[in-house]
């Protein structure tokens, strides 16, 4: 069927970048006057290959019908699609089919686990390892971007349970000199994010899973920021769970996806319930159905899971250790170029960091900065990306980021620090 | 520096926004608002003091954020203190009329709002609009909280 392509082509040994930009549509727009786009805002969206549109077209033109119900062509067809597609963003991640739950973003994926354990708190049937109450913990870390720290504070007010943190050091890397006392016994999760998309450092995952494991925790991983960027592998990883994104590893919006092991999905009470999750359903009670489908209530993301699986496909065929080598590069040259420029000092030192910066800028406001690097066709975000608690840690209000993507090449990272530079003449700083 | 971005950052305003007309937190005060742009982390804490229970005598305040939301704060601090309550509340009427006016515009009245009308092409920057009204948002709550209520358009 069209909808399921072959395996992907062998992956090139180095990234045809030109190649890459020329399947971006967006990338061949002019803003702001006759401004070629530039677009370093990849860490909060990514743009879209034609490969990822046509699969969502392709998808509504010839198969679009209801998942798991009806006994139509279309419907077997929109069935074989998005199976197939859960199949393959599994493969992607190095996990299997039944192991991977549709949602619509990272955040759902998050608060999936979240209120499964809460429902499981409720319920002294399900595996004590699975229940939350008064004495027991939830570990996170200072580093977390509100996704994965509001819904654990909700948890944590819903059980009874206490939130514990991982602080951050002034060079933005976790400080693991807590790490014995803050994952301990009565830690019953540790939840942190593979990547941060402010400083991005890229956390020691191996150290943390270790110490969650001596205490019995189950460990959850954030990696929105490292999945589109380095190949993630879920049981190198051999982490519990691990939520990801859709829209910021060049797919759809509205599509999020959380890989968890097989034993701990089949343990978890659903989250959201309702139609296509039950198994049996009476006026008094019902039945649900194994996973992944017990967590995809209603009608789920079918059109965007197959965008999604495409762009899985298109990463895929570039070769993720192509695509981490090309992002590393730039980040590189980003970060030689600020630190030639007076007056701009960048977030976080680690040394193993994803393709992001954010900066400073003395003298100028990143709401400031922001709007003149816009006018010069330079999109970045601005603010405190989701992630206050940590720019409070790093003694900062807000900062400027520039992140990049595998279309994203050494001219965008020259029209960054052009921009940053006309910034700073404008406002008399530079 | 491209001419789209002349109407926002004009002279003017970056001039409030460097001398910031009563910065600070004075006392004594008769109520205080404490705003913050959850989009950006921006924060304003302003006081009010009031003369007579029908003129402002003082507004004093502490802002972190950016150009826009610096020089809104400075040039409120000009168009409220020593006004009485009618003045303030056309004057406040005529700011939110003028940075929520949209991509149309609108012709706002100089007389009236004096250097605040360089505020005017913040309405083409749909994402610093809240920038600009955070101060006056800070305003508003504190009048309020001050018992004299100063709002007198109730849409957003």
């Amino acid at each position: 069927m069209s909808t399921v392509p072959a395996a992907p082509a062998p992956p090139a040994a180095t990234l045809d970048v030109a190649a890459v930009r020329a399947a971006v549509p967006v990338l061949a727009r002019t803003l702001r006057g006759d401004r070629p786009l530039v677009y370093l805002d990849s860490a909060a969206t990514s743009q879209k290959p034609l490969p990822v549109l046509d699969a969502e077209r392709e998808f509504y033109a010839a198969h679009n019908a209801a998942v798991h119900r009806g006994a139509h062509q279309l419907a077997e067809e929109a069935t074989t699609a998005y199976e197939g597609a859960r199949a393959r963003v599994a493969s992607f991640v190095g996990g299997r089919h039944g192991e991977l739950v549709f949602t619509r973003n990272a955040t759902e994926a998050i608060n999936l686990l979240a209120y499964s354990l809460g429902n499981a708190s409720l319920d002294s049937d399900v595996d004590p390892r699975l229940r939350l109450g008064p004495g027991d913990e939830v570990c996170v870390t200072e580093m977390e971007h509100h996704a994965n720290l509001v819904p654990w504070q909700e948890l944590c007010r819903r059980t009874g349970a206490t939130l514990r943190w991982l602080r951050v050091t002034p060079q933005g890397t976790l400080d693991l000199s807590d790490l014995p006392e803050v994952v301990g016994p009565r830690t019953k999760v540790l939840s942190f994010v593979h990547q941060s998309n402010v400083v991005g450092t890229v956390n020691p995952v191996d150290v943390l899973r270790e110490r969650a494991r001596e205490v019995g925790a189950l460990v959850f991983l954030d990696a929105c920021q490292s999945v589109p960027h380095r190949p993630v592998d879920v049981v190198d990883l051999g982490v519990d769970a691990v939520a990801f994104s859709g829209h910021k590893m060049l797919g759809p919006t509205g599509v999020g996806a959380l890989w968890a092991r097989r034993d701990l999905l089949e343990a978890l009470p659903p989250f959201i319930t309702g139609g296509s999750m039950i198994e049996t359903v009476t006026m008094e009670w019902s039945t649900y159905a194994p996973p992944p489908l017990r967590f995809e209530a209603g009608t789920p993301v079918i059109a965007q899971a197959v965008g999604l699986a495409a762009a899985c496909d298109y990463l895929t065929g570039l070769g993720m250790q192509a695509v981490e080598a090309h992002v590393a590069g730039l980040t590189a040259l980003a970060l030689e170029g600020l630190a030639e420029l007076p007056g701009v000092r960048v977030l976080g030192e680690a040394a193993e960091r994803g393709p992001l910066v954010a900066f400073e800028v003395e003298g100028i406001h990143p709401h400031d900065l922001a709007q003149v690097l816009d006018a010069e066709g330079v999109a970045v975000r601005s603010g405190h990306h989701c992630a206050w608690p940590l720019h409070r840690v790093l003694g900062v209000q807000a900062s400027t980021r520039a992140s990049f993507a595998v279309y994203n090449d050494a001219s965008d990272v020259e029209a960054l620090l052009r921009a940053v530079h006309t910034a700073q003449r404008f406002f008399g700083v530079g | 520096m491209p001419g789209e971005l002349a109407g926002l950052y004009s002279e003017i305003i970056l001039d409030h926004y460097r001398s910031g007309h009563g910065r600070g937190l004075r006392h004594p005060y008769d109520a205080e608002s404490h705003q913050v742009n959850p989009l950006c982390g921006d924060e304003i804490t302003l006081r009010v003091t009031l003369a007579g229970g029908d003129r402002v005598a003082d507004v004093s305040y502490d802002a972190r954020g950016c150009s826009i939301s610096q020089a809104s704060a400075s040039m409120l601090y000009d168009l409220v203190v020593g006004a009485d309550l009618p003045l303030v509340r056309s004057r406040l009427a005529a700011v939110r009329a003028m940075l929520l006016a949209g991509p149309a515009g609108s012709e706002p009245d100089e007389d009236l709002l004096d250097d605040a009308v360089a505020l005017e092409g913040v309405a083409q920057f749909p994402a610093r609009v809240k920038c600009a009204l955070l101060p006056w948002a800070a305003f508003t709550d504190a009048m309020t909280r001050a018992g004299v209520p100063v709002r007198t358009d109730e849409s957003e």
